[in-house]
């Protein structure tokens, strides 16, 4: 077991990848000199250029081709630099990835995993910052994926390379430099969330940077004498109702707390499903819906972080209700 | 390369002193912004260090200082400019403050942007001066559509398109400049080729002749000029500025230039050959305006004078831009939009 991180653990689950499987490709900008974080470092020394490809600053033609490549026996992984990106190829995510099997009557598949670093990084503003992982898990065929440990970067990279579907891959750029443990071996089910901290009075699910904030939150709780259960989703879609619904009727309470803007982030998804099938009491914490400002103080509003985890699980614990964060809007 | 070189060897000593005072103040304002960023700068998957004045990511335009500095002194503060990632020296040639962008810089309510955006996102609409953009290419339909607005509305501003070589590889790029040829629009696109696309070569990713031979097959007249050679920028500028202005349509200028520094302030761009930056670093458009106003009998007094105050305007910016107050947490909910803004839910 090695000592990694997030950035190395998705550059060796890759190379992995490609190791057991030629038909495995990497597209994008500046890969060849390792990527923008480093996450492809050394694959095109050891792949060559033929399999780890350089590409334009041509976002939907390296999505589009993708889609091409797919169809005819690749399974290629695209960069997309950051989130904010793909937005420029958001046709072909969504209008060709997302389509072609159903709408070609199940002829084709599309196996490729599109790889958008989501979240704030810091001081780069509002159009390096975003977190739109909820578009896609609105998406029919898409899956949709965000891990928060190099462990599960390793493990579901691995899964997503291997899914017949188009996944939607999102790592978290400030988790690049966060270090962990990961076993070689190690490969986790795409749809499965994992139970990171046992608790008895309420259950608080999240997914991708935000897992750390909630897990600290989870311990000052416990300081307040408020037990928290808290689960790392790792898949939005499918997301994987059995354990957080199996938590929530132990807890008889959900909280979700995710980096994206609070108003239709799939945090609602998940409240919802959780009132409509066990009847209990949910609440969500997400961002302002306010882009993402470059002053420090700006920054700072857009940010969700354990303080505001804290301060909402706890008023809400103790009937208080849902409060507004620091500043009020004027 | 079919510059017309006379206009620009007959260029009056007091017009190139101008030139080099903008190249100068640009220089001598990314040079700060580089001091100050130090430790800063959150890119290539470092973290950035607290405490640095600076911190967004930089992308510095030192070297490339003749292309804005010559195309800008052919436009009036009444037309337009739309900028990239890489855009202060676009913005102080188009007649932005130093102090406010320095301030926006760090990041203080005394910004161009109020502190929102940063060096990215550079602007300054009082000055023409529609943004910097964080994504490439972003700027050349939004330029489109300016020159399209002049032509419905009247009046004779025309738009400067600022784009660097790597945004030719871009839908919009073509988009863009189609929508200007067949509307006809008042538009000067400016490609800053500098040969990179952040660590790439652009000419190993870039097919056929280039951007000059790609505007010409969207019917977009195009000329290439040395754009390290501020005289014969501006030459340049000067007449295809004069055609747009005719209502001839849209005019494309490519100029050949040179990225002194990384992609940004914390890239070492060790991918560069070092005799190739060598080479570049002895083409400084600043070395070769500064020797050519010398030949023209400026005096060393004169040019001393100018160095001098660039200088010290910018470390007025920087004194300003450390006393400005940072904005208020509460700015953040402001200005997002008029029916439904900045709420929580
Ligand atoms: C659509 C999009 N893709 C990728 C990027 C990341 N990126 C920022 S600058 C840059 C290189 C741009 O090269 P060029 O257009 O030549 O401008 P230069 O940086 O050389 O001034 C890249 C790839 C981006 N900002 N936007
Ligand atoms: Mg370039």
């Amino acid at each position: 077991m090695a000592v990694m991180s997030y950035a190395q653990a998705a550059c060796s689950a890759l190379a992995r990848a490609m190791r057991e499987d030629e038909r495995v490709v990497a597209v994008g900008e500046d890969l060849g000199r390792g990527g923008v974080f480093g996450q492809y470092r050394g694959l095109a020394q050891t792949f060559g250029a033929a399999r780890v490809i350089d590409a334009p600053i041509s976002e939907s033609a390296i999505l589009g081709a993708a889609v091409g490549m797919a169809l005819v026996g690749l399974r290629p992984v695209v960069e997309m630099r950051v989130a904010d990106f793909a937005m420029c190829a958001i046709d072909e995510m969504v209008n060709q990835a997302a389509k072609n099997r159903y709408m070609f009557g199940g002829q084709g598949r599309v196996p490729l995993v599109a790889r958008l670093p989501i979240g704030i990084w810091s001081a780069s503003a509002a159009q390096h910052s975003q977190s739109i992982e909820a578009w896609f898990a609105h998406t029919p065929g898409l899956v949709v994926v965000a891990p928060s440990s190099p462990a599960d970067n390793y493990g579901l990279l691995r899964a997503a390379i291997a899914c017949d579907d188009p996944v939607v891959y999102h790592e978290h750029k400030e988790l690049w430099g966060v270090d962990g443990e990961v076993p070689e071996a190690h490969r986790v089910a795409l749809g499965e969330a994992k139970v990171l901290r046992a608790g008895r009075d309420l259950t608080l699910v999240s997914w991708s940077r935000t897992v750390l904030d909630a897990l600290e939150a989870a311990q000052s709780a416990a300081a307040s004498g408020v037990s928290v259960e808290v689960i790392d989703l790792r898949t939005l879609w499918p997301w994987d109702r059995e354990t957080v619904l199996a938590s929530c009727a132990r807890t008889g309470r959900l909280m979700v707390a995710h980096e994206a803007v609070q108003a239709a982030g799939f945090g609602a998804e998940i409240a919802a499903t959780a009132a409509e099938e066990l009847g209990i009491p949910v609440t969500r914490l997400g961002a302002p819906r306010i882009p993402v400002g470059y002053a420090a103080a700006l920054e700072a509003e857009a940010r969700i972080g354990s303080r505001r985890i804290l301060e909402a699980l706890l008023a809400w614990m103790e009937g208080r209700g849902r409060r507004r964060f620091s500043a009020a809007t004027d | 390369m079919e510059s017309d070189s006379s206009p620009a060897d007959r260029i009056a000593p007091e017009r190139l002193a101008a030139l080099y005072r903008t190249m100068l103040r640009i220089r001598a304002f990314e040079n700060a912004a580089e001091v100050a960023s130090r430790g800063g700068v959150a890119a290539f998957g470092a973290a950035a260090a607290a405490g640095a004045l600076v911190r967004g990511p930089l992308h510095l335009s030192t070297g490339q200082e003749a292309v804005p500095a010559g195309v800008c002194a052919n436009l009036a503060r009444s037309d337009y400019l739309t900028s990239t990632h890489r855009g202060h020296g676009h913005a102080i040639a188009k007649g932005a403050e130093p102090r406010a962008m320095m301030c926006e810089l760090f990041g203080k309510s005394g910004g161009t942007n109020g502190g929102k955006g940063g060096s990215m996102h550079i602007a300054d609409f009082s000055a023409g001066m529609l943004g910097a953009n964080g994504v490439v290419a972003a700027g050349i339909p939004i330029a489109a559509g300016a020159a399209h607005a002049i032509r419905i509305r009247g009046g004779d501003a025309v738009v400067a398109c600022f784009f660097g070589d790597g945004a030719v590889n871009r839908g919009p790029f073509l988009e863009g400049l189609n929508w200007a040829r067949v509307f006809d629009l008042p538009v000067l696109f400016v490609c800053e080729d500098n040969r990179y696309s952040a660590t790439t070569a652009t000419e190993s990713m870039t097919g056929g002749e280039g951007a000059a031979a790609r505007a010409r097959a969207i019917g977009v007249p195009a000329q290439q000029v040395d754009g390290n050679d501020v005289a014969a920028v501006d030459a340049a500028a000067a007449r295809l500025l004069a055609l747009v202005r005719e209502g001839g349509g849209p005019q494309f200028l490519h100029a050949l230039t040179y990225r002194f520094k990384g992609h940004v302030s914390v890239d070492p761009a060790t991918y560069r050959d070092a005799a190739e930056v060598e080479r570049a670093l002895a083409q400084d458009p600043i070395e070769r305006a500064g020797q050519r106003l010398a030949a023209l009998g400026v005096d060393a007094d004169r040019l001393r004078a100018l160095r001098e105050e660039a200088e010290a305007e910018i470390a007025r910016a920087l004194a300003a831009a450390a006393a400005s107050p940072a904005p208020p947490a509460h700015a953040a909910y402001r200005d997002v939009q008029d029916c439904g803004a900045g709420q929580w839910r």
